[in-house]
């Protein structure tokens, strides 16, 4: 679906230090700098995946969705896209893909979502009977009602982010690019986006590339990640396997009956957290069972977790390493 | 982007246009008492021409100069540049170009969309000026008639490739308003809207005749309110449209060249 071969974007961006004087010098003599957003980067996708990039502020996450999407030009490199070049934005490669980026709309901003809807359907060439489905099926899991008939500037964000990603459906994409589908969205709205971005990735057979800053969008949606820091690909495989590689120890949540002293847990393992009622110790995963074992033989407990270290965690690390070793 | 595509797509783009436009009844009724400064003038010079005419304005001549003015601006207003200079400066623009249609297309389907209600608002003023003045002061003629229609449709084209081109200035410019304040100084002095061309002294005259200003706003009225015979129509029409065959060329420049520019420094 997608093959991306020494992929590189730089960009001159303009310099200016604060001050008047400084701004005045501007007006006659322009700084530029230049700026790597991406850096030979290689890549397969192959139809039907679902991938997360992960990536720090200005790692170049968005940049290579934008490059993917055709709204960027590379400045070298090879890009394939289901057999297009995108930069070329062929009618027959737009009606295939749609980018949703969440911190800017395509819903007509003074009218309702409907008219949206409608002036899609017309400039993606949308059969009548096939819109009108898509839009029973869209209203249906998106919980849409009558928010499509209020102006688009009335509705919640939420609301809208819903409408922008009916809005992005109509013409059923085959592949679907979301750049922070649900930045600013509460837990529960962040939960309906990804369930339904989930469900329509398995019903549609759609390809799916999601960047987010919520760990939650992509360890629920992406079996794949992709690391990106400083516009190179630091890491390209499953997330557990990511997790395991940066924090191979595990966590062992513990719930007691009554108080248990710090020491008692101190010889068990390296202890996280110690606080009224829950404590957490960290041990090498080999060492999980026998922990278990004396915990339980030795201790109140009246509740017991093996978890992972936090994907916020793992990330933090993957990023600090990545930095360490420049 | 394919053209059919296009045309398939127009009559939606054209429908949505005129929903986004009426949205607001305020702001259209603001937007209606701040286009009349055709009718200030219209007082202002017709108490002028009161004692004598001016040039080959009586009172009568005045009327139907800026009547036809006032009904000329309305017909061929546009303000896409707002539109597109907004999307440039705060990267929407991606949204548009991620359709598959032309967005400079899409622009001018709002333009257009935006033209019925331009003309309620000036029919009234039309039909209320024909009770009250008559055919005074306008032509009689047919065929001129038939080359002021023309002449709007030249009107209007040039007016929205020049919001086109100012609203594509900012790929380059970053903001391009300004360059709007300074065409539209340019625009109320040279056009006619204010002052008829004729009225200009002779050697202004020569020069202004041929800007595009005039063409947007003083041909128009000077073909409907009789100033030209047919041979001399007929050529300030081929002049007219020579300013919108270099508007589409200038236009189709600066939008592919601003493009770039766009996809070079990350939309």
């Amino acid at each position: 679906m997608i093959r991306v071969r020494a992929l590189r974007k730089h960009f001159d961006v303009h310099e200016r230090p604060p001050g008047v004087a400084a701004a005045f010098r501007s007006l006659f003599r322009r700084q530029t700098k230049r700026v790597t957003a991406v850096d030979g980067i290689d890549l397969d996708i192959a139809p039907g995946e679902r991938v997360g990039f992960l990536g720090p502020n200005g790692a170049g996450k968005t940049t290579t969705l934008k490059v993917l999407s055709g709204l960027l030009h590379p400045t070298s490199g090879e890009v394939a896209v289901d057999g297009h070049e995108p930069r070329r934005r062929e009618d027959a490669f737009l009606k295939k893909i749609m980018l949703v980026l969440g911190q800017k709309q395509q819903l007509l901003w003074d009218l309702p979502p409907a008219e949206t809807f409608e002036l899609n359907r017309a400039v993606y060439d949308v059969p009548r009977e096939q819109y009108r489905a898509t839009m029973r099926e869209l209203t249906e899991l998106l919980e849409l009602g009558d928010l499509v008939n209020k102006p688009a500037r009335t509705l919640s964000l939420g609301e809208r982010m819903k409408c922008e990603l009916a809005a992005a459906l109509i013409h059923r994409p085959r592949l679907l690019f979301l750049d922070e589908p649900t930045i600013g969205l509460d837990v529960s709205m962040q939960a309906v986006v990804r369930d339904f971005v989930k469900r329509y990735n398995e019903q549609n057979g759609a390809t799916l590339i999601l960047t987010s800053h919520y760990m939650e969008d992509v360890a629920r949606l992406c079996p794949r990640v992709v690391v990106i820091d400083r516009g190179q690909i630091v890491y390209d495989g499953a997330l557990e396997a990511l997790v395991e590689r940066t924090r191979p120890d595990k966590r062992i949540v513990l719930r007691f009956a009554r108080e248990v002293d710090a020491r008692d847990l101190e010889s068990l393992g390296q202890l996280v957290r110690h606080g009224a009622g829950e404590s957490v110790l960290q041990v090498p995963k080999d060492a999980v069972n026998g922990v278990v074992g004396r915990v339980l033989a030795e201790l109140p407990v009246s509740d017991l977790t093996v978890e992972s270290a936090p994907l916020e965690e793992v990330m933090s690390e993957v990023f600090a390493r990545g930095r360490g070793s420049r | 982007m394919s053209l059919r595509n296009t045309v398939r797509a127009f009559p939606t783009l054209l429908r949505v246009g005129f929903a986004d436009a009426v949205a607001y009844r305020a702001e259209m009724l603001i937007w209606v008492l701040a286009t009349t400064m055709p009718l200030v003038m219209l007082a202002l010079w017709s108490t002028v021409a009161r004692e004598a005419p001016v040039g080959r304005y009586g009172q009568a001549q005045f009327t139907a100069y800026f009547l036809a003015t006032f009904v000329v601006r309305q017909i061929t207003g546009s303000w896409v540049f707002y539109d597109i200079n907004f999307a440039v400066r705060n990267g929407t623009l991606a949204m548009r170009l991620l359709r598959p249609v032309h967005p400079l297309w899409a622009y001018a389907a709002e333009a257009l969309a935006a033209m019925p209600m331009r003309i309620v608002v000036s029919l009234p003023v039309a039909i209320v000026a024909w009770f009250v003045v008559g055919w005074a002061g306008m032509t009689h003629d047919p065929f001129l008639w038939a080359v002021w229609l023309v002449s709007i449709a030249g009107s209007w084209m040039i007016t929205l490739l020049v919001n086109l081109l100012i609203g594509c200035a900012a790929f380059f410019l970053e903001s391009s308003l300004k360059v709007m304040d300074a065409w539209l100084v340019a625009f109320f002095v040279f056009s006619g809207y204010l002052i008829p061309i004729d009225l200009f002294p002779p050697r202004l005259r020569a020069a202004v005749e041929w800007l595009p200003f005039r063409f947007q706003i003083g041909f128009p009225v000077e073909v409907v309110t009789g100033a030209h015979d047919r041979g001399a129509a007929l050529a300030l029409l081929a002049g007219q449209w020579a300013w919108v065959a270099a508007g589409l060329a200038a236009t189709a420049l600066v939008w592919r060249a601003g493009l770039r520019r766009f996809a070079a420094y990350g939309g």
